[in-house]
């Protein structure tokens, strides 16, 4: 199998790969020649720095800019827009081919929208405000009052991994989770690393990252998807170019470009 | 029967047959043409997926039930203290001056504000001034600010019921001797609370769909567990079930408090 | 001559720039029935209101059996407890039935045991006619009802002197009667009153002097006979001459 999938990225990168590409998207993007990706409204550090997609600064940014150049699509033809959560998942037509915002890939999603493969793996890790007297072990969280965003896939993490006695408050942002913990209504909040981290340095006064959990650790680790419409014919050369860019280290460069500071954070026992 | 009777008999069978055939055409138009619309399979799977709704319908009934709840402990200090602030804006007496300038100012401040805005300024606000748990809790500060504005609203509906009865039935009964405080206990409030019924269960229905903003702070109650599940299972179902919830409450409720205002009005004419 | 029951001396009353009341002396011995004639606008109802203190007055006293009611300042619930009125439009609470309308007051203000006070209600409706409407509601009541009903509910009080302002004037012609039959009954009893109206026929028969007001003073005052047959002030004249002809 992988083996098939290095011969067939040979050969495409062989016949002239731009050429291949090409061919590979053509009439299946919105825009001839061009390719819409949608970001968060607004996009978070550090996933888009400053909330400047165009810039290319910042991980997803980067990760679509060369995700268009494996597909053969120039940089000047790649067109940003911005949606929300809901706008992604409902039904009728979309006006982007990709959108990138730290969707987790979940079976249930799966049935309504498509996902490329994995760009990411995100751990998830435990936002406190001052760790005093706090260990990461599975027997002190166990204690906490936790705090979680809806839309995220972190609720399930916490009521099955964790299963906390207190039930956890929910919010509809990272903003008003960190809110309810200055207002020490939760003492911890579960986010991916790179959030948590991205929080704990610039939102949140006093906030500390109190461990993460090895991806195995979690029933389903959190892999982050390129999200498309049910059955769009582009996923196959978002698949293939994505699988070479992870083939030929490009993944792992922009990750240490720009979620250096995801590694020192201790592991959860 | 006589002529007049006979003849009211038939318009109203006339009326009825209008009414009942015209309802008939629109539903059968959107039965029958609604499903023939191109969208119509990919709507039917993200709003009315039976196994969605048969899976997270008891969970969304008991979240609602904090519905219920808050909204069972807001409403009597709701009318306490919206009749302290509408009395407080009648007070008559010079020495009593500023006292109406607070309710006036109290009035225009709560009404004026957007009632998610008083649940963040008050849910977040008030506990992060340094409130320890439990009574930092997002349940007791939600309450506060729904009780806060919803009173506001509450005391201009009284107000206008109060100023409605006639002076001459406020000088009937300083004539007979009775005080200040019992002509208003007695005569003027059982006047005007009796007028602003109707106007005070239009607010209790809005309360009613108000309580659900309390999710911003962090409690899971209905709409909240709907936005999880939609978020887990990208189907908007859950919401289709949570307003079915609603309606399921809230329409025999206007109904029945209908039913009282005619029972009462046709006993007293 | 018994002693005055109610006194006033040199009474006035201005709305803003508007003169009123411009000095009413007028005395009234207890078990007296004083009734007040004039044109519309000539201050009766004002004059009614300024005793029962419902408006303060500018100058002048008012004593009621010596006591000066008119000081500012006093406390006016045991002053208008003594004092009962009753009005052109009947004012009965539309949200109580005529039994509860007519108990209120004593129930909150005297704190009269409810036994005793319901069988005295019911004694008054008894007196007056009324027993079979007690535990009807204002709007289920023809006006003269409601009429009897409000003085009933001033009577309950116990009052010392009752003053009337035109209260027949809004009713039907054929439901005067009855409100003017409960007023006889009651000067039978022997009630100090003073009543503003219209009714010149029941003025002539009933009073026991007439006060004919213009202008904002009494000009002319006396015993019905005197006052209805040979008035002697020409405004008196004037205004028998317009309401009798
Ligand atoms: N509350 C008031 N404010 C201003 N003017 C008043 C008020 N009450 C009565 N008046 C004026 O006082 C005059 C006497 O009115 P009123 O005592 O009602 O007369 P009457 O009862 O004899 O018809 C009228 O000119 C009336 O307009
Ligand atoms: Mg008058």
């Amino acid at each position: 199998m992988r083996k098939r999938l290095m011969v067939s990225v040979l050969t495409a990168m062989l016949a002239s790969g731009v050429a291949a590409a090409q061919s590979c998207h053509e009439g299946k993007t919105l825009t001839a020649g061009k390719l819409t990706i949608a970001t968060g409204n607004p996009a978070f550090y550090p996933w888009v720095i400053d909330d400047a997609p165009e810039s290319g600064e910042g991980f997803e940014a980067a990760v679509a800019y060369a995700l268009a150049a494996e597909m053969g699509i120039a940089r000047d033809d790649v067109v940003w827009t911005r949606t929300s959560f809901d706008q992604a998942i409902q039904p009728g037509a979309k006006d982007f081919d990709l959108n990138m915002q730290q969707f987790s890939i979940t079976e249930q999603r799966d049935q309504v929208v498509d996902f490329s493969i994995p760009y990411y793996t995100a751990p998830m890790a435990v936002l406190v405000r001052g760790i005093d007297g706090l260990v990461p072990e599975m027997e002190t969280l166990k204690g906490l009052k936790w705090g979680v965003v809806a839309s995220t896939t972190a609720l399930p993490v916490v009521l099955q991994t964790i299963a906390p006695e207190e039930s956890p408050l929910v919010y509809d942002d990272n903003i008003n989770t960190v809110e309810a913990m200055k207002a020490g209504q939760i003492d911890a909040a579960l986010f991916d690393l790179p959030t948590a981290l991205y929080l704990a340095a610039v939102v949140l006064e006093g906030g500390q990252v109190l461990g993460q959990f090895a991806p195995e650790q979690s029933d389903n680790p959190d892999h982050f998807g390129a999200l498309m419409t049910e059955g769009n014919p582009l996923k196959e050369c978002v698949d293939t170019a994505l699988a070479t860019l992870k083939e030929n280290g490009t993944l792992a460069a922009i990750e240490a470009e720009w979620l250096q500071e995801a590694t020192g954070v201790p592991l959860i026992r | 029967m006589n002529r007049r009777q006979a003849y009211e008999a038939a318009q109203r069978r006339r009326s009825l047959t209008v009414a009942a055939l015209s309802t008939g055409g629109v539903l059968a138009g959107l039965i029958l043409l609604v499903p023939l619309a191109p969208g119509w399979p990919a709507v039917k799977a993200s709003f009315f997926d039976a196994t969605v709704f048969a899976e997270t319908f008891p969970t969304l009934l008991q979240a609602f039930l904090i519905d219920v709840m808050i909204f069972a402990w807001s409403v009597p200090l709701i009318l306490a203290l919206g009749l302290a602030i509408a009395l407080a804006r009648g007070a008559r007496a010079p020495a009593l001056f500023p006292l109406r300038i607070f309710g006036a100012v109290y009035v225009d401040v709560f009404r004026g504000v957007p009632v998610v805005l008083t649940i963040y300024l008050i849910g977040f606000g008030v506990p992060g001034l340094g409130l320890s748990r439990p009574w930092n809790s997002p349940y007791i500060w939600g309450t506060v600010a729904l009780v806060l504005t919803y009173s506001a609203y509450v005391a201009e509906v009284l107000r206008s019921g109060i100023e409605s009865v006639h002076a001459s039935q406020r000088n009937a009964a300083i004539c007979l001797g009775l005080s200040e405080g019992d002509t208003l206990r007695y005569v003027i409030l059982p006047q005007a609370i009796r007028r602003v019924v109707p106007a005070n269960m239009n607010m209790l229905v809005a309360l009613q769909k108000d309580v659900a903003l309390l999710s911003f702070i962090g409690p899971v109650e209905i709409l909240r567990q709907a936005g999880i599940y939609k978020s887990l299972l990208a189907n908007f179902t859950p919401y289709v079930v949570a307003a079915v919830i609603f309606l399921l409450v809230t329409v025999p409720a206007t109904r029945y408090a209908d039913y009282l205002l005619n029972r009462d009005r046709n006993a007293r004419s | 001559m018994p002693e005055a029951k109610l006194v006033l001396q040199g009474v006035k009353k201005s709305f803003g720039e508007n003169p009123v009341l411009c000095g009413i002396d007028l005395s009234i011995a207890r078990g007296d029935m004083i009734c007040l004639i004039g044109a519309s606008g000539s201050g009766k109802s004002t004059l009614l209101r300024c005793i029962n203190q419902l408006e303060p007055i500018d100058e002048g006293t008012i004593l009621l059996d010596g006591q000066d009611i008119s000081e500012p300042g006093i406390d006016l619930a045991p002053v208008r407890r003594r004092i009962g009125i009753v009005f052109q439009s009947y004012n009965l609470f539309p949200h109580m039935s005529a039994l509860d309308n007519v108990v209120l007051a004593p129930r909150r203000v005297l704190h009269e045991a409810s036994e005793a006070l319901h069988a005295r209600a019911a004694a008054l409706f008894d007196r007056f006619g009324l027993a079979p409407h007690m535990a009807k509601y204002p709007d289920q009541l023809s006006g003269g009802q409601q009429q009897r009903v409000a003085v009933i509910r001033a009577l309950a009080m116990q009052p010392e002197i009752m003053l009337f302002d035109e209260i027949t004037a809004a009713l039907d012609p054929e439901l005067v009667g009855e409100v003017l039959n409960l007023l006889r009954q009651l000067r039978g009893e022997g009630m100090t009153m003073l009543l503003a109206t219209h009714e010149m026929g029941f003025a002539r028969e009933v009073a026991d002097r007439v006060c004919f007001m213009d202008g904002g003073v009494i000009v002319e005052e006396g015993p019905p006979k005197e006052i209805f047959a040979a008035p002697k002030h020409v405004r008196t004249q004037a205004f028998l001459g317009a309401v009798l002809r």
